[in-house]
């Protein structure tokens, strides 16, 4: 059965402890070790002690009864020996006792005289003779009915005597009685004599020997625990020792390794683990390797590239500027000349952007940014283009302020690329059918979603919108002049962040792009405070139900 | 190239200004000669990092442009030996714009940055904005704190002695100073002192404010006189 110890709230000790117990091997094999050999030691220790009790026991008890036997009969013969009838019962009685309680007084037992037998009554009621202090309850009632039949032979139990010492104070320990009845010729009735052996020295003996065997029976568990211990540290320690180092390895500290002692198993595992982590070194430095050199090559470029270029691009603006002094084929070929060149030029900064995200060189500079004046300053900066196409940008007005540690230049462009893209694919000269910037926040993230209502995505298509120079359409012109870059960087940024940047989209209905940052940078999402399909739609409903979600993880590059 | 422009003291006089451009790259230095002297600006080339400062000394320009990868001596040392006897207006041309070498070109002294590929048209307005000098005609003294602000004279002072500022500083603490209500974001910064007129760097604000307040301030890391807005930007101590 599977106890789900989760759901019910534990104290905090009691948590641990069960932490503590799940984790460690140590303390899991010690303990059933210690449970099992407990339970073996308890059952030999008992065994032990009840033959060691049965054999003390038997040997007094022949002892005993040996001596009641030879005193009765020592007795008996005294009483055939006087005559019937010259002396009063109770005389007799009194002659018959005496000595035997003397006797007992002297060797260390009690004497109970019962009877007459076979009148009903009890030694309780009956005035009987006794071994001062003795109290009659030590002899019990079973043996007591067992005279009460005459005649009965020589019979022993156990017992507790109970005594009233001198002053006042009741003792009990545990003893023998043995009864056996002897016919008083003064009356002719039948007398019963109870003789009560104190267990004392048995007693003594017994818990001599229970001592001694619990003592063993400890040091025993001891011992096996002490050794289950020792044994199990034996294995755990280096299993301990693998772990922390295989952790300090994840951790990227590639140079941690086991330390080898000997020839054993554990000795072999450490050998192959360090070789394991050797290899990874050396695949992980390679790696490194590739990686600077790539970045090396990427600012090399950067370098080598720009700076030519700087000077073409400055060579065309002067012909460009000078372009109403030529002919016109000349001067067209100056125009594209220069529109080209920007062309170039974005293309090799987003290439180079990419690059530096592929090299892990990407840092984000994070502060504290209102996410709307960044939207006001994206739509001002796209107005001309969407001017040009015919197409309305409208920034919705947030309910409340939509704040973020973000970086504004990463954001602005992340926000530049969605806001352009949807100039891109809105249907021209159409300002029925806005795009609209909307934006949330609460107290963990914040959310921007760009809406178009222009050609929108085919199923499938909106996971492959990030993709590097994907296009949905390859024979659809670009009016922003996008390198096809742009969406790639976008995730890139967003991923940066710690953020989701998500696409949702439907032939004939238009797209919407979800940015979500976390309020806080290095915070992880959790949940966006904006829905990721468009809920203004007259079939929102239904995209609703199939909403192609781009799970967060998804495009994420290795 | 030093047939491209380095007419005599007559002509110099009739340019808007004189660039010292120090770049290793003969084509781009010959170019942005060109396009400088279109614009009316008087220029002069220093292809090595190492005779950059001497070339500094013996043309006394109005703006550096200067490159940072350079034979001879990088860019950024070049920088802060001009910085060290001089306020002059730098701008760096870089062929990176990864933050760090952004920053650090920023920390040694510069005042501005341009990054390659640049548009001609934007380096002329990021020189312009270096060089036009705000011709105060009144004389104005402004009081912020303890500081005493020449405006006409381009000086600070604090009880009598006065404190070295450059140029673009001292517009800085000006901007600031003379709306002592007005919370500055980094972009109106950007726009009022630097001249942008769209988005950009607002790196070059943080840093140069913090050089400022090493400047002006009695303890930079609890500033008094440039406070920062949390969230919104800078406003000047009342």
């Amino acid at each position: 059965m599977v106890v789900r110890v989760g759901r019910i709230a534990l104290p905090t000790g009691i948590r641990r402890a069960l932490t503590f117990w799940r984790r460690s091997i140590q303390a899991r094999v010690v303990v059933s070790t210690l449970l099992l050999s407990a339970i073996v030691i308890s059952a030999v220790g008992w065994l032990l002690l009840q033959q060691t009790r049965d054999g003390l026991l038997r040997h007094r008890v022949d002892i005993v009864v040996g001596e009641v036997e030879a005193e009765v009969s020592e007795t008996r013969d005294h009483l055939s020996a006087a005559t019937g009838t010259e002396a009063n019962a109770s005389e007799q009685r009194a002659e018959l006792i005496d000595p035997i309680i003397e006797a007992g007084e002297s060797r260390g037992y009690g004497v109970v005289l019962g009877g007459p037998e076979g009148d009903q009554v009890t030694l309780t009621d009956g005035g009987a003779q006794r071994t001062s202090g003795l109290e009659l309850q030590s002899i019990p009632a079973s043996l007591e009915r067992h005279f009460e039949r005459v005649p009965s032979s020589t019979a022993w139990t156990y017992t507790e005597i109970v005594r009233t010492l001198p002053d006042g104070s009741v003792e009990r320990e545990p003893g023998i009685v043995v009864g056996s009845q002897v016919r008083l010729p003064a009356d002719g009735q039948t007398y019963t004599i109870y003789f009560l052996f104190p267990l004392t020295e048995e007693h003594e003996t017994l818990g001599l020997v229970t001592r001694a065997l619990l003592t063993a029976a400890g040091l025993l568990l001891v011992l096996v625990a002490g050794l289950t211990w020792l044994v199990t540290r034996q294995v755990v320690t280096p299993v301990r020792m693998a772990r922390r180092v295989a952790e300090r390895l994840a951790a990227g500290r590639l140079q941690e390794r086991l330390l080898v002692t000997g020839e054993d198993d554990l000795a072999r595992l450490a050998s192959s683990f360090n070789q394991m982590a050797s290899n990874l070194q050396r695949q992980i430095r390679q790696l490194e390797e590739l990686s600077s050199v790539q970045r090396r090559f990427v600012s090399d470029v950067s370098h080598e590239l720009r700076t030519p270029l700087t000077t073409v691009r400055m060579a065309g603006d002067v012909l460009h500027d000078a372009r109403r002094d030529f002919d016109p084929a000349t001067a067209r070929a100056a125009e594209l000349l220069q529109a080209e060149l920007d062309r170039f030029e974005t293309l090799l900064v987003d290439l180079l952007e990419i690059s530096r995200f592929d090299a892990g060189a990407a840092v984000l500079d994070a502060e504290d940014i209102n996410l709307l004046d960044v939207a006001h300053r994206v739509v001002d900066f796209a107005r001309p283009l969407a001017d040009q196409r015919g197409v309305l940008v409208v920034v919705e007005q947030p309910d409340r302020p939509v704040r973020a540690e973000a970086d504004a230049r990463r954001v602005e462009r992340i926000l530049r690329n969605l806001v352009t893209n949807a100039i891109d694919h809105a249907f021209p000269d159409d300002p029925d059918r806005p795009i609209v910037v909307r934006m949330a926040a609460d107290d963990h993230a914040a959310a921007v979603t760009v809406r178009d209502r222009g050609v929108g995505l085919a199923p499938g298509e909106s996971a492959m919108v990030f993709n590097r120079f994907w296009r949905s359409d390859p024979a659809r012109a670009r009016s922003s002049g996008g390198t096809g870059l742009g969406l790639a960087i976008s995730l890139e940024d967003a991923h940066l962040h710690g953020g989701w940047l998500q696409a949702w989209g439907r032939p004939g209905e238009g797209a919407q792009f979800r940015l979500t940052l976390p309020r806080r940078a290095g915070t992880p999402l959790r949940h966006s405070p904006l829905p990721l399909a468009p809920v203004d739609g007259a079939r929102a409903d239904l995209a609703e139900a199939t909403e192609p979600e781009v799970l967060p993880s998804e495009g994420i590059l290795p | 190239m030093e047939d491209v422009n380095t007419t005599g003291a007559a002509a110099s006089y009739a340019t808007k200004g004189r660039v010292l451009v120090v770049d290793d790259d003969a084509p781009l230095a010959e170019m942005l000669g060109i396009v400088l002297r279109q614009e009316g600006f008087d220029s002069q080339v220093c292809a090595r990092g190492d005779a950059a400062l001497a070339a500094f000394r013996d043309y006394r320009p109005d703006v550096v442009l200067l490159d940072v990868m350079l034979p001879g001596r990088d860019g950024i040392d070049v920088c802060k030996e001009i910085r060290a006897e001089s306020g002059v207006p730098i701008v760096m041309l870089t062929a990176k714009g990864d933050t760090v070498d952004v920053v650090v070109g920023l920390e040694s002294g510069a005042d501005d940055y341009v990054v390659k590929p640049f548009k001609p048209k934007e380096l002329i307005a990021r020189i312009r904005a270096r060089v036009r000098r705000t011709d105060s005609v009144a004389s104005e003294t402004l009081t912020l704190k303890d500081l005493q602000i020449d405006v006409a004279g381009h000086s600070v002072t604090r009880d009598g002695s006065e404190i070295p500022l450059t140029p673009l500083e001292f517009d800085l603490l000006l901007c600031l100073a003379r709306r002592p209500w007005q919370v500055f974001t980094r972009q109106v910064l950007l726009e009022e002192v630097w001249g942008y007129h769209h988005a950009a760097d607002t790196r070059l604000v943080n840093v140069h404010v913090q050089r400022l307040r090493s400047k002006v301030e009695h303890d930079p890391e609890h500033p008094e006189i440039v406070l920062t807005v949390r969230g919104v930007g800078y406003k000047a101590g009342s």
